[in-house]
């Protein structure tokens, strides 16, 4: 649970995200694409679920933007320091497996999630093509990594500064239209902010093409014992953590999901100004 | 009988809403021996057959009258590794005091006559706790390198842990979260059960040479087959019950609507009642309603109470229950106590729905009243909802305590487990083996929702059975 490597990956104005390498054998050994950790920083911390980004060589890495209180905890973290909890891996990994060709779409943070997907996804044979997008291009990460891994990149930010100035969602869209040959793609998996994810379904669904996600809901165990994360999906309410973390987008009930990761931001907001954070 | 029961001491309902600290303040020595001088000492005692881990409870309330309490300590650990735990949780009302000859015959649980045999029990241990007596039949030397996996520190796997530890085996207990205990630590508030005591038993296993890890997840971070190839023997699962059900009704998803382990996990384990310094939070209602009649509901309404309590929110907590107040699961003492605390009920009551805001967070529940119809198969008598009846309540916060299913983590990546149709595992009842050789298992895991000591009666079986298999 030592921390063994920290990298800050973007810093712009007041949005941060952090790069964790962390020591746990363990998890390493098991992890894999599409799973999560629990996390907590101190014996008084919350328990957070975050992705395991990559895991090799006994080590996990977390990507974390520091939004929330928990986060910026963890993101004050240095190497050296050690974690006081850390379980896992959790949540079903990623159905890796020859699709043909496939669409990620990562948006902000949501980049970090859909890499360890574009790797096994290449490496099963797939033709990957990734969106990534952030706010600005100062914000935007794993651009080489996600290159390496895809048969194509696209990449755009709201602001223009680096790519085409689009939403992720609107390059989604210029593909899939692309009425040039017979639309091919099986396949599209999308991770980043609710909003995003939301316009994506919307986006896929017009084009009936499959098209899971991987929700962020809160959590407290992360195992099932407490239905902290459930979610509407298809009509029946499921629990992230262990039916998903993902699901077929095109089920999902957003406004739930996007209300209920609200539950707490009074909460989030007293405790980040009394920290000064 | 011309002597009447000895009540314990009790905080007041007023000093003990505003705080977590424990309620039933337990028997003085003098008022032990006194109780223990009301039990008649029956030539053939019915008590011990209502105690699921075969206490010889006539004896050790007879070595109390004597004043010999390490005598009495010795007699209830030998059945009985968690006497201070017991003491305090065990529905004694429905167990042994229930089969004490004192209690009428035909009551649905335990007479006010019925010896408190839970009190005495709760008297010894915390006696023993604090004289540091000796523990019982000192642990055989560590003998070899056979070891045994525990997967789950609740009650089943604690004290699964700790009878083959007494007898010298060497065993790992796997729990998944961040502190051992299980349903101990992270369901039952320290009002009933002081973390303080969990702690004292837990580190009595230690020095018994159980090793605990925590935050490992079996079935995730390690297979049973893994564990196997590590060199373990044998494999007991005290996986617990796992994943709360809801009513499946409408609107139950609205924010501030928790399950009761939801709710428990974050006041128990997290010390979410103590947020901001702790960092999880919890919405605390001005309208709580809690759904359900078991001692989880009672214990989820009286942390409501409290958690208004502490942030000054006038009192307001209602408890919901289909059936009445005699066909409730919960423990006697725990309705008694909710009432003193201000919880008030409404039986008779089936919600139907709950209504939110336009922000997603719920605002009233609506519920339909019911009236008595014919017994089901439990044996008491089944709600029937009365069309037309809907009412609705206040409700800006509410918990669902409705029971359990169990959690098929590890189930589902283990083939050969066998489980019945409600997910539980399948045994052998006279050794609790599952349908994997050398994998043993007990608790809520097998046959659903029990008791802390039915647990840890299932528990001694699997141990039992374990140690046979290793020698």
């Amino acid at each position: 649970m030592k921390i063994i490597e920290k990298k800050v990956l973007a810093d712009y104005q007041d949005t941060k995200i952090t790069k964790l390498v962390i020591l746990s054998p363990d998890i390493a050994r098991k992890a894999l694409p599409g799973q999560f950790v629990v996390v907590m920083a101190k014996e008084e911390s919350e328990r957070i679920p975050l992705t395991v980004v990559e895991s090799q060589d006994e080590k996990i890495t977390l990507i974390l933007q520091e939004l929330g209180f928990s986060t910026k905890l963890l993101g004050s973290f240095n190497v050296k320091d050690s974690l006081y909890a850390l379980a896992g891996p959790l949540g079903h990994p990623t159905e890796i497996k020859n699709y043909g060709h496939i669409i990620l779409v990562g948006g902000g943070v949501g980049i970090a999630e859909i890499f360890p997907v574009a790797k096994a996804l290449k490496k099963a044979g797939n033709n990957v093509i990734s969106i990534i997008g952030a706010r600005t291009k100062d914000l935007l990460i794993l651009e080489n990594e996600l290159k390496e891994n895809s048969d194509k990149l696209y990449i755009c930010t709201d602001d223009g500064s680096y790519g085409t100035k689009a939403f992720t969602t609107d390059l989604l869209k210029q593909l899939l239209n692309d009425t040039r040959h017979p639309m091919p793609y099986t396949l599209v998996y999308a991770v980043g902010p609710i909003p995003m994810m939301k316009k994506v379904t919307e986006v896929t669904k017009e084009f009936s093409v499959k098209t899971m996600v991987s929700l962020n809901a809160l959590m407290v165990d992360g195992t099932g014992m407490c239905g902290c994360c459930r979610a509407t999906v298809g009509g029946e309410v499921k629990f992230s953590c262990i039916d998903g973390p993902e699901f077929d987008a095109h089920l999902v009930d957003w406004e739930e999901l996007e209300k209920r990761n609200r539950i707490y931001i009074d909460k989030e907001k007293h405790i980040c100004n009394l920290n000064k954070l | 009988m011309g002597k009447e029961p000895i009540i314990p001491r009790e905080l007041s309902a007023k000093e003990r809403a505003s705080g977590f600290s424990e309620v039933v303040l337990g028997y003085t020595e003098e008022e032990a021996i006194r109780e223990a001088g009301r039990c008649i000492q029956c030539k053939n005692p019915t008590c011990i057959s209502g105690c699921p881990v075969e206490i010889d409870i006539k004896k050790f309330i007879y070595q109390i009258t004597q004043k010999d309490y390490q005598s009495a300590y010795l007699t209830i650990r030998e059945k009985n590794i968690f006497p201070s735990i017991c003491g305090r949780v065990c529905p004694a009302e429905y167990q042994c005091r229930k089969a004490c000859v004192l209690t009428k015959k035909d009551s649905p649980f335990a007479s006010e006559q019925a010896i408190n045999i839970h009190f005495l029990e709760r008297f010894i241990g915390d006696y023993g706790m604090k004289h540091s007596f000796q523990i019982p039949g000192t642990p055989h030397p560590i003998r070899d390198a056979r070891r045994v996996a525990v997967v789950g520190s609740g009650p089943a796997g604690l004290c699964c842990a700790g009878e083959l530890a007494r007898k010298g085996i060497k065993v790992v207990v796997f729990e998944s979260l961040h502190k051992p205990g299980g349903v101990l630590r992270y369901g039952i508030p320290p009002f009933r059960l002081p973390q303080d005591v969990l702690d004292f038993e837990i580190n009595y296993l230690k020095e018994l040479g159980v090793e605990i890890i925590v935050n490992v997840v079996v079935g995730k971070t390690k297979t049973l087959d893994e564990l196997f190839s590590e060199g373990f023997s044998c494999i007991f699962l005290g996986l617990g019950a796992g994943v709360p059900s809801f009513m499946k009704i409408p609107g139950e998803n609205l924010c501030n609507i928790y399950s009761a382990n939801e709710f428990l996990t974050r006041v128990n384990l997290m010390s979410a009642y103590k947020f901001p310094r702790f960092h999880t939070p919890i919405n605390i209602g001005k309208h709580i309603c809690v759904i359900g009649g078991g001692n989880t509901a009672m214990d989820a309404a009286r942390v409501a109470v409290r958690l208004q309590k502490i942030n000054n929110i006038p009192s307001d907590v209602t408890l919901l229950y289909r059936r009445t107040e005699v066909e409730m699961p919960a423990r006697r003492l725990e309705i008694e106590h909710a009432k003193e605390e201000g919880v008030k009920f409404k039986f008779l009551v089936q919600p139907k729905g709950f209504i939110g805001n336009d922000r997603g967070f719920v605002e009233k529940i609506r519920s339909l009243e019911c009236r008595l119809g014919e017994p089901d198969s439990s044996g008491r008598r089944r709600p029937v909802p009365i069309e037309g009846s809907d009412f609705e309540l206040d409700c800006d916060s509410a918990v669902v305590a409705v029971g359990l299913k169990a959690n098929q983590v590890l189930t589902s990546v283990t083939p050969g487990l066998k489980t019945d149709k409600w997910g539980d595992l399948e045994v052998d009842s006279d050794t609790m083996q599952t349908s994997i050789k050398n994998v043993y298992a007990g608790g809520d895991i097998v046959g659903g929702e029990g008791t802390v000591i039915e647990a840890m009666g299932m528990a001694k079986k699997a141990s039992k059975a374990i140690i046979e298999t290793l020698s």
